[in-house]
């Protein structure tokens, strides 16, 4: 076969993974640190009370990056469950498990922000609408992957059906998105949209984006760090584990 | 201060989503710390019964 000209495949090597990203780690981790206690200043001390909801609107800025994430991170999941699939490639089918533990925990924060949040602005924490109920599907398609994942004794097998389960669900994130326009029942539209300004004043929207590359960090150095973990439980009885585990071989 | 942890009233609502935040993040990086650290013995013992014996 020709050399290819750009090595992509060098870093789905588990040994140049698992060294490139132990030391990726700490600097997404340091960023996220900065930018929640940046998110959270702005967001509590310089954004200004709401003229309806007062302050109870600062649940926001947890509860809209955490929603972003869980979408996100399922979408990323289903991806690199598909590539682990399709072609065999070991990282990604790693990377796939890696990041539905924080998917489903980013879901979970989603529905829980916004039920304390609903509470004292819709009077009710659970009302079956459209975007609560496909929110909480997704929390169950989490739950399903890590489930089954776990229960198939034989790793590739177990990799191969979970992937199957996370692309069947992927047709739900649209759904959770488009839900407020389709459905219309009782959450409110997108105030963000990458089409129009946002109808948002600036310092909240500021303190908003903030804590989103907050969380976008945190999962990144999350997901990183379950990843190792789990190259290192699927490769125990390699060389290049042994290297890096200290031990005299 | 006071008036910063009542948030107008809500404070329940507010404390309570940040709260829990912090608490399933917090737990998260706790789980895989000790995750981590079980997995080190296991493979360090293992590197040194492999290193032991003649391979």
């Amino acid at each position: 076969m020709a050399q290819p000209r750009v090595q992509w495949f060098k870093f789905s090597s588990p040994p140049n993974f698992y060294d490139l990203s132990g030391r990726l780690i700490p600097w997404f981790g340091g960023l996220a640190v900065v930018l929640f206690i940046t998110g959270l200043y702005t967001g509590f001390v310089v954004a200004p009370p709401d003229y309806q909801q007062g302050d109870s609107y600062r649940i926001m800025f947890i509860h809209v990056p955490a929603a972003w994430m869980s979408m996100f991170l399922y979408v990323l999941m289903a991806v690199y469950a598909a590539i682990g699939l399709i072609w065999r490639v070991k990282t990604a089918e790693v990377m796939a498990k890696a990041i539905a533990p924080t998917g489903a925990l980013f879901t979970f924060l989603a529905l829980w922000s916004g039920a304390l949040w609903g509470k004292p602005t819709w009077g009710a924490y659970w009302v079956w609408d459209a975007r609560l109920t496909s929110e909480l599907i997704l929390l169950f398609l989490y739950l399903g992957y890590m489930a089954l994942h776990g229960a198939i004794e034989d790793r590739q097998r177990a990799a191969n059906a979970s992937a199957v389960l996370a692309l069947a669900g992927v047709v739900n994130v649209p759904i959770i998105y488009f839900s407020v326009k389709w459905w219309n029942t009782l959450h409110q539209g997108a105030s963000i949209t990458v089409t129009s300004s946002p109808t948002m004043e600036t310092v909240m929207l500021t303190a908003l984006l903030l804590m989103t590359f907050a969380c976008w960090m945190y999962s990144i150095a999350v997901v990183l760090w379950r990843a190792r973990l789990e190259l290192l439980e699927r490769e125990r009885r390699t060389k290049w584990v042994l290297e890096r585990m200290g031990g005299k071989a | 201060m006071m008036e910063f942890l009542a948030m107008g009233g809500h404070g329940l609502f507010v404390w309570g989503s940040y709260g829990v935040t912090l608490l399933v993040l917090l737990g998260e990086m706790i789980w895989l710390r000790r995750r981590r650290l079980a997995l080190r013995r296991q493979l360090a013992r293992l590197a040194r019964l492999q290193g032991d014996s003649p391979s």
